[in-house]
């Protein structure tokens, strides 16, 4: 047997090997370009006081959690007892992004809402969930048309970001966060970042 | 009780299709005509016994049995009975079964049309049917079993996906079934062949048909999903290059290049090495293709609900069919080798490069394919490979092809002078520069996509119709009826598939380059204009179905001031999963198709109409019936059942010899 | 073996061809270009919103050349939430908001390239449909043309190594020239012709 007839075989073992390989990867899984770049600038009103602004710049120093939440995201529910009991162990700051709260719900229609009326809208459901839910926040922030979740790169809810003292992103996470995720990730790179700074 | 019933059938099938894989080839091996023999029958059983079984799982659909888990997934007793039926297909499993039972069919076809072929020959044609059988209903029965029960039952089902309820479901995937299954076959006389040691011309003419038969099967069942896509999905969209289509189309690439090829092998002796290789190519890729869209390894909207496990046990059928294969050609490549020799410029150079063409094509397609994965297997990243890609690649690929092949015929087997034919051919092709830069030009669209596009298709119509001008002057001297009647309906068959092509070529040209589109926000009364046509706004009335609520625009079309139809797009709500969908109106022409569909209601109840303008889009579907029916002209030669016939006595007589 | 003079066409003959299918080429041209050419431009003035005239419905994009624009570069970008769909064929709510920006940036003055970078610094490559070419996907845009030479450059060598191997099985002996140019020529001769006065010789 000429070794050149093997060819076709040892490609094609090559081949399955990559495809097998594949069957542990998660296509649909985006990972952020935006790791160790500094966090786009924003300046959105405050859910407690929508009369005032937050700017992410009044975080620098510190190193923090940015959780994109809103009160129709079923999965949120899933992490929210995790970040209470993260706020209540005092473990790292959680700012909150409230994003889309009324017009990415799939059940209402915002055709023709002036964005007063969206906006008030907005602070009265998630005033109501957080009370619901407990409120694990330092404070939550106002996202009504997505525009700075487009800035971060999300493209679903909830997603966490972790942010380190000079207020680059250090860390994506995607979908809900788990005990075991904040154990074995999250927790981790906070306490380097912290070393670090 | 039924579905109990259909799933002991399944696993009935499963013992005779391990019987029908290891006592023929054993029978074969030992010369043993009793075991031989065991095969036809064992093959006839398990289609029986799969049969019932497919049967018995539509029962449940049809009676509306939500205690068995894939009738409440997948139906709903509104559901009409046509899509109760097709539904049974809809998903993974129901699907796999059909898969096994294309396979069974196309065994048992094997079995009644075979009285000319050597008995240890069909004996290992069948044993190798029956181990890949083996191996899908063992999947379908350890991983994706049918009839899993749903214990307690639901009280109504979810209703199939409503993009499925609809005529194209009807026939779509059991054509692309047929198709792909059909490879099979060929594959299985490759395998055969080289067990036996025996590749002459002999075993060619015997593939053959059945690999133009799966071959028209294939491109129909493309051709159909393709038309489907383009009036289901709501934007005149027809190919997208998505995974899940590309896994479809690398076979039917490797396909056509084997139905080449194989002529070759028949005719002259050689290609052999190729032939078998791409016969064991394009099912690869066929069972390659049913992995990718089962494993969850790529995204592609026409993926199942995927599952690793399931991904693993295909890869491990994937692995031992096709490694088993590649490790026997490889052991008995040298055997290939030789063949008849033919001249630098003759047909057999033109038909070797066209196996070379149509492999790096279709290679260039699995890379574009699995790239995605091959970065991210290697942590280098996440990409998009999407149509921008493929169009880009793939035409200048087959452009080549496509000159090739009306130049093709007009050499000599053997050997040629290339001066001579060029010159011979050099008019037309100057003319198909000429008429494809002026057409581009007379339908204001001067570009090299347009240009190069109607080039190549009046090359192909002026080449096409140049060679049968002198195929039916080479009788000299004989009457126009003789003449016609000489010409075989193997040569017609080839000279519609290529002629289809151009059409198919113009379709998408123009199509891709002269496509209208326009939104508009329609009250009742008003009007709108797109490419000379004018659409009038009639009002929305109310128009439920069965398993759903709609609302039915009619608008008016009319050119010129002369009213030409009224189009009723529906805008519906499926009740079981609150899942709108919209369901596009077309006026077919043959020169263009006029496309509305609905979209929302605004809240001063205008309604956003998407119109749509797609000038000779019918020419693709006719291109792909063209070529579907050259292959049927092909296989249906008096040559097979004349060659057959004289085969079968020699059959007789070796075995009243033996 | 001389070239079969009717095959090969006399200048004049060519000539009077090519003018021919020149004559059909016209012939093809002109209803061509009456069937699809009078549409006029994609952008009719009907599409246009005029208040003016209640007859008329109004596009639904204020700018229907920047919504041309902005679907033609929403077809190659990839809608992330979908299961392989752009973002000009989705209506997810993210495929919506994408378009809108494209939409609003396009309109702000930005090119293509503007945007498509815009996108890639916040979602990566992925959202591209058009991969970038760069050192990891070089393979893939270099592949198929890298196949092609090499199937070419397979092609070449086999069909050498067959000339050689037809030069080696040995040229016809000048008898056996004879007989075939005899048979071919359309007579039977000596030995392949029974029936003929020769062969009782």
């Amino acid at each position: 047997m000429k070794a050149k007839f093997l060819v076709p075989l040892l490609l094609f073992f090559g081949l399955a090997g990559f495809l097998a390989f594949g069957l542990t990867l998660n296509p649909r899984e985006v990972p952020s370009p935006l790791i160790d770049k500094p966090a786009p600038n924003f300046r959105l009103a405050r859910l407690d006081q929508p009369e005032q602004t937050f700017a992410l710049e009044e975080m620098r120093g510190q190193v923090w959690l940015l959780n994109v939440w809103a009160s129709w995201c079923v999965a949120c529910r899933q992490e929210h007892p995790v970040l209470v009991r993260m706020a209540a162990q005092k473990l790292v700051p959680v700012v909150g992004l409230n994003y889309k709260e009324v017009r990415g719900d799939g059940a209402i229609s915002t055709r023709g809402m002036a964005l007063e009326a969206e906006t008030t809208m907005a602070i009265e459901r998630a005033r109501r969930w957080l009370a619901d839910h407990g409120n694990p926040y330092l404070l939550s922030v106002l996202d009504i048309d997505g525009r700075v979740g487009i800035d971060f790169g999300v493209y679903g809810v909830p997603e966490t970001f972790l942010i380190d003292r000079e207020g680059r992103i250090r860390y994506k996470h995607i979908g809900p966060i788990t005990p075991e995720s904040l154990q074995t990730q999250i927790m981790p790179k906070v306490e380097e970042l912290r070393r670090a700074g | 009780m039924i579905p109990e019933l259909g799933h002991f059938a399944l696993i009935l099938a499963l013992v005779l299709s391990l019987v029908q894989a290891v006592v023929p080839l054993v029978g074969a091996q030992r010369n043993s005509s009793a075991l031989m023999a065991v095969g036809r029958p064992a093959a006839q059983g398990q289609f029986f016994f799969i049969l019932f079984s497919y049967f018995c799982l539509t029962w449940a659909f049809i009676q509306s049995d939500f205690s068995v888990q894939l009738a409440a997934t997948n139906s709903h007793s509104a559901t009409p009975l046509m899509y109760k039926i097709t539904g049974v297909w809809g998903n993974h499993e129901g699907s796999l079964l059909l898969w096994a039972m294309s396979l069974s069919l196309w065994t048992v076809a094997v079995t009644v049309f075979s009285r000319h072929l050597p008995d240890a020959f069909l004996a290992r044609v069948l044993g190798v049917l029956g181990l890949v059988s083996a191996g899908f209903i063992s999947f379908t029965l350890v991983t994706s079993n049918p009839f899993d029960r749903l214990l307690p039952a639901v009280a109504e089902g979810r209703d199939l996906n409503p993009l499925l309820q609809d005529p194209g479901m009807i026939i779509h995937p059991p054509l692309l079934y047929m198709g792909y299954v059909g490879f099979s076959v060929a594959f299985a006389f490759a395998i055969a062949a080289l067990l036996s040691g025996r590749m002459d011309a002999a075993w060619a003419r015997w593939s053959r048909p059945w690999t133009t038969i799966a071959w028209v099967f294939l491109t129909a069942g493309i051709a159909v999903g393709s038309g489907w896509a383009y009036y289901e999905l709501g934007w005149g969209g027809w190919w997208f290059w998505d995974p899940v289509e590309n896994a479809s189309f690398m076979p039917w690439l490797l396909g056509t290049a084997l139905m080449h090829s194989l002529a070759v092998t028949e005719k002259r002796g050689a290609f052999r090495s190729w032939t078998v290789l791409l016969a064991i190519g394009a099912f690869s890729l066929s069972l390659l293709g049913t992995f990718l869209v089962r494993s969850g390894v790529i995204t592609s909207v026409h993926a199942f609900a995927t599952d690793p496990r399931r991904g693993l046990y295909i890869l491990a059928l994937l692995v031992i069919v096709i490694g088993f294969s590649l490790l026997l050609y490889a052991m008995r490549a040298n055997k290939l080798m030789g063949g008849g020799s033919f001249g630098l410029v003759s047909r057999e150079t033109a038909l070797l490069a066209n196996n070379v063409l149509l492999t790096v094509a279709s290679a260039s397609v699995l890379l574009g394919t699995l790239y995605p994965l091959f970065l991210d297997a290697l942590g280098l990243g996440k990409i998009s490979v999407g149509p921008p890609y493929f169009e880009a690649v793939f035409v200048p690929l087959m452009t080549p092809v496509v000159v090739l092949m009306v130049f093709g015929p007009f050499l000599r087997w053997k050997d040629d002078e290339l001066l001579a034919e060029v010159r011979r051919v050099a008019p037309a092709f100057v003319a198909s520069v000429a008429i494809g830069v002026g057409s581009a030009w007379a339908v204001d669209h001067l570009t090299w996509r347009t240009a190069l596009g109607l080039s190549l298709a009046a090359w192909v119509v002026l080449a096409s119709l140049q060679l049968l001008v002198r195929r039916l002057g080479e009788r000299a001297g004989a009457s126009a009826g003789s003449r016609l009647r000489s010409i075989t309906a193997s040569w017609w068959g080839m000279w519609l598939a290529h002629f289809g092509i151009g059409i198919f070529i113009i379709g998408v040209t123009m199509v891709g380059s002269l496509d209208r589109h326009l939104d508009v926000k329609m009250k009742e009364g008003q009007h709108a204009e797109l490419a000379g046509y004018t659409f009038v706004f009639r009002g929305a009335v109310d128009a439920d179905g069965p398993n759903y609520d709609a609302a039915r625009g009619r608008i008016e079309l009319l050119r010129d001031g002369r009213s030409l139809d009224m189009l009723t797009p529906e805008k519906r709500v499926y009740l079981a999963q609150g899942m709108p969908m919209t369901e596009a109106s077309l006026d077919i022409g043959v020169f263009r198709d006029v496309y509305v569909s609905l979209g929302e209601q605004l809240e001063d109840g205008a309604w956003i109409v998407s119109l749509y303008y797609k000038p000779f889009i019918s020419w693709i579907w006719a291109g792909c019936v063209l070529m579907g029916l050259g292959g049927v002209f092909a296989a249906a030669d008096r040559r097979y059942r004349r060659l057959a016939a004289r085969d079968a006595a020699a059959a007789v007589g070796s075995r009243v010899a033996a | 073996m001389p070239a079969d003079p009717k095959l090969v066409p006399s200048g004049l003959h060519g000539l009077r061809r090519v003018l021919g299918v020149g004559a059909l080429a016209a012939l093809i041209a002109a209803p061509l270009h009456a069937a699809t050419a009078e549409g006029g431009p994609a952008i009719t003035p009907a599409g246009i919103a005029t208040a003016s005239d209640p007859g008329v419905a109004p596009a639904v994009a204020a700018d229907p050349k920047l919504e041309a624009d902005m679907m033609e570069l929403s077809h190659k970008l990839r809608c992330l939430v979908c299961q392989n769909q752009s973002i000009a064929e989705s209506n997810a709510p993210l495929a919506v908001d994408l378009r809108n920006q494209v939409r609003e940036q396009l309109a702000a003055g930005k090119d293509k390239d503007d945007v498509i970078d815009y996108l890639v610094e916040r979602y990566g490559d992925f959202v591209l449909y058009e991969p970038p070419f760069k050192a990891v996907t070089g393979l893939l845009w270099v592949g198929p043309f890298a196949l092609l030479l090499g199937g070419a450059g397979w092609l070449a060598w086999r069909l050498r190594r067959r000339r050689s191997e037809i030069a080696a099985e040995g040229a016809l002996s000048a008898a056996d020239r004879e007989r075939a140019r005899a048979l071919l020529a359309g007579g039977g001769d000596a030995a392949s012709n029974p029936a003929s006065p020769e062969s009782r010789k």
